[in-house]
């Protein structure tokens, strides 16, 4: 493309939007020309009917800030999140689409880099981006670049996961470190004079989830722990399924810098984003045979039992500290980190 | 990790428990049962929920959550004169983020701003004063509160802009002192402490001569505490000590930080650029005098409330807001009667449910459990 920056004219329908399109996002997203004739994507029903007996259907909207980050960018967090919200469903994730929202005089090459890694991410998640919008907006209408993507995944036959599946007596696992999302982002906006060498977790977990239900077809719910972090999936664990969830701090795992900002910030890692950590509630029976399949996989690596399903008090997630008191894990109140994801 | 690992080590917060248990019987029977403890400062209120202290002691100790949190004790009229400085057209607001859900009698500035007054969280009064060096044509205001901790820096900055002359900035001054609060609450009827812990950030500001009285005329122990989970434990055994000696004396737990007599330089900076105010107004406790600081006349120029002429209405607490009860431990935040029911984090009637640090909130978030 000869333009090095974005104009309104690239989203006014013209030739400029047409040059956008076809030189830059086509080819970016790995599609040809004739993929893009029509208004809309089509797939054949049989091709998704082979591959289980529901659709999952699913979007989200990314306005992290900053674009950049240790560990990825705007492009990796819209591709990896709504492969991840599929596939804690238990779908295996299939086609996205991706609608941009740009904010005049944003570099094209800025653009060309957010496309490449939303490409990678689809790629490592075996997904493909099949359908497309791009709107320009006057300066200050917008901050830069915000992106939607929607999301078809498939479910196979007999997986039901659901939030409302916890039962007493399952244990919790959660797939891997607490919070290097959100410290990640913190430190990136260069706001706190901090520098602690903590990257995003941005990752696709669609692999996770099928090595983790190839192991334990049993997994009563799962769910990916991002705004509002691991204490906000317990709690509507506990709420979904009416049961008291305890968990040990001892058994949390937080890596050292992410401790370390959190101790110096006031945060708590519980309720940090992640974009690549997932919760897991298996019966207590099988809960081995899911950890040793989690930290097989490399998303994984880190995973641990962090603590259990009770029967009572209903509703109520508890943690015991490590410092040997217990206490409520409640649900976040405000927003914690605006744009974080 | 290193120097926070050793204060929060499980045998030795096991040991500290059973030597606190240990001096309840050496303590005579005339005092009333539960003991009430009061932590002055929000910073130990956050200690005591986070790490479940309150479930670990026996329960012949209750904590009372004191004063200590200065977005909690903000009085509504003063979040109204911040909202009506904000939405003067040519003003660019700068706040600590947890002042920003402080309910006034019109709105918070967090509604503010989202009606289109230009208000910014800042992290230090610095980032305020380099915000209106980079913005000429505009006039920046900090909003400065909290107790002698954050008096320092907030004096600091309007030193500097004197100096550097940026004729843009100003300080809408909020700043108020621990001494004549906790002098206050002892000489409130209803309440009855047995002991304190003292704020450890003001004592190291401070020192520990200042709260002499607590011990020479009101006869209460109070013993100056760190942060750390062991240090809260520790501080409350030499609480009970005291007690169960039967004397009363300002011990210093926070040694490693605090010292006797302060910090000179950072007391020199508080007396250059502030003088005591006859009496500040606050939430749940009323007037008290000569509880506020205001900026003095040579620093005049920096100042907001001359500059732009506040209102400074004084608008009463809502009735049913029983948080000067709780304040002084005469009731727990639980029996408050719009706890949990008008008033929560999502929609704060009190102010102490405004921030993490404030009791109702904290007891809101972690510890529903103790009265569920």
């Amino acid at each position: 493309m000869r333009d090095r920056t974005i104009t309104l004219a690239h989203g006014a329908g013209g030739r400029a939007m047409r040059a956008l399109i076809e030189e830059l996002l086509l080819p970016a997203f790995g599609n040809t020309r004739a993929d893009a004739l029509e208004d809309q994507a089509r797939m054949p029903i049989a091709e998704l009917a082979r591959a289980g007996d529901r659709l999952a259907f699913t979007t989200d909207s990314y306005v992290v800030d900053p674009l950049f980050f240790p560990g990825g960018d705007i492009g990796a967090l819209a591709a990896a999140g709504t492969v991840n919200d599929l596939a804690v469903g238990g779908a295996r994730p299939l086609f996205l689409s991706c609608g941009l929202v740009i904010e005049e005089g944003l570099p094209i090459a800025t653009l060309q880099d957010v496309a490449a890694s939303m490409r990678r991410m689809a790629d490592r998640a075996g997904v493909r981006l099949v359908t497309g919008d791009t709107k320009v907006v006057e300066r200050g209408a917008a901050d830069r670049l915000f992106i939607n993507t929607s999301g078809i995944g498939v479910i196979p036959a007999g997986i039901d996961l659901s939030a409302s599946n916890a039962y007493p007596g399952d244990a919790v696992i959660v797939s891997g470190a607490l919070g290097n999302h959100g410290v990640a982002i913190l430190i990136a906006r260069n706001q706190l004079a901090l520098e602690a060498d903590v990257a995003s977790d941005c990752q696709p977990l669609d692999g996770l989830v099928s090595a983790l239900l190839a192991a334990c077809p049993t997994v009563h719910a799962l769910r990916d722990a991002t705004r509002g972090g691991v204490a906000t999936v317990l709690n509507e664990f506990a709420r979904a399924s009416n049961v008291a969830i305890r968990i040990g701090e001892s058994a949390v795992p937080v890596c050292e810098p992410v401790r370390g900002a959190c101790e110096i910030l006031g945060l708590d890692p519980l309720y940090l984003a992640n974009e690549g950590v997932l919760v897991a509630v298996v019966p207590a029976a099988d809960a081995a045979r899911a950890l040793d399949a989690m930290r097989a996989h490399p998303a994984g690596a880190d995973a641990a039992i962090i603590g259990e399903v009770l029967r009572d008090p209903p509703g109520l997630v508890t943690m015991a500290t490590h410092f040997g008191g217990e206490r409520i894990v409640d649900v976040l109140t405000g927003e914690q980190l605006p744009r974080i994801c | 990790m290193k120097y926070v690992d050793e204060f929060r080590d499980p045998a030795q917060a096991r040991a500290l428990v059973q030597a606190i248990a240990a001096l309840l019987p050496r303590i005579p029977a005339s005092r009333r049962r539960p003991l009430q403890i009061m932590e002055v400062c929000g910073g130990h209120t956050h200690t005591i929920f986070r790490y479940g202290i309150a479930d670990m002691l026996p329960d012949a100790i209750e904590f009372v959550h004191g004063p200590g949190c200065p977005v909690c004790v903000l009085p509504m009229g003063r979040v109204d004169d911040c909202v009506a400085l904000a939405e003067r057209p040519e003003v660019i607001f700068t706040t600590f983020g947890d002042a920003m859900h402080v309910p006034g009698s019109r709105k918070s500035l967090l509604q503010a701003k989202a009606d289109g007054a230009d208000v910014r969280m800042v992290y230090s009064p610095l980032d305020a004063m380099d915000l209106a060096r980079r913005h000429p044509d505009r006039e920046v205001v900090f909003f400065g509160l909290g107790f002698e901790t954050t008096m320092p820096a907030t004096a600091m900055a309007l030193i500097e802009a004197r100096r550097q002359g940026i004729g843009n900035f100003s300080l809408f001054c909020n700043h108020i002192t621990i001494i004549a609060t906790i002098k206050a609450i002892l000489d409130s009827p209803d309440q009855r402490i047995d002991g304190f812990l003292g704020p450890g950030h003001v004592s190291m500001v401070i020192g520990t001569r200042p709260y002499g009285f607590i011990a020479d005329r009101y006869r209460r122990p109070l013993v100056v505490c760190g942060f750390e989970p062991l240090d809260v434990l520790h501080a409350t055994w030499m609480v009970l000590q005291q007690l169960a000696d039967e004397r009363c004396a300002i011990e210093n737990q926070y040694a490693r930080v605090v010292a006797r007599d302060g910090n000179q330089r950072a007391l020199a900076a508080i007396a250059e650029v502030f003088e005591l105010r006859e009496f500040f107004e606050w939430r749940g406790l009323g007037s008290i005098d000569q509880s506020g600081v205001r900026v003095r006349a040579g620093y005049a120029a920096f100042d907001a409330e001359r500059k732009f002429g506040v209102p400074n209405v004084s608008i009463a607490d809502p009735r049913s807001c029983q948080c000067g009860e709780v304040l002084k431990g005469a009731i727990k935040p639980h029996e408050c009667k719009v706890f949990g029911t008008a008033c929560t984090p999502e929609t704060p009637l009190g102010a102490l449910m405004v921030s993490s640090e404030g009791a109702c909130a904290a007891y809101h978030s972690y510890g529903r459990r103790v009265h569920a």
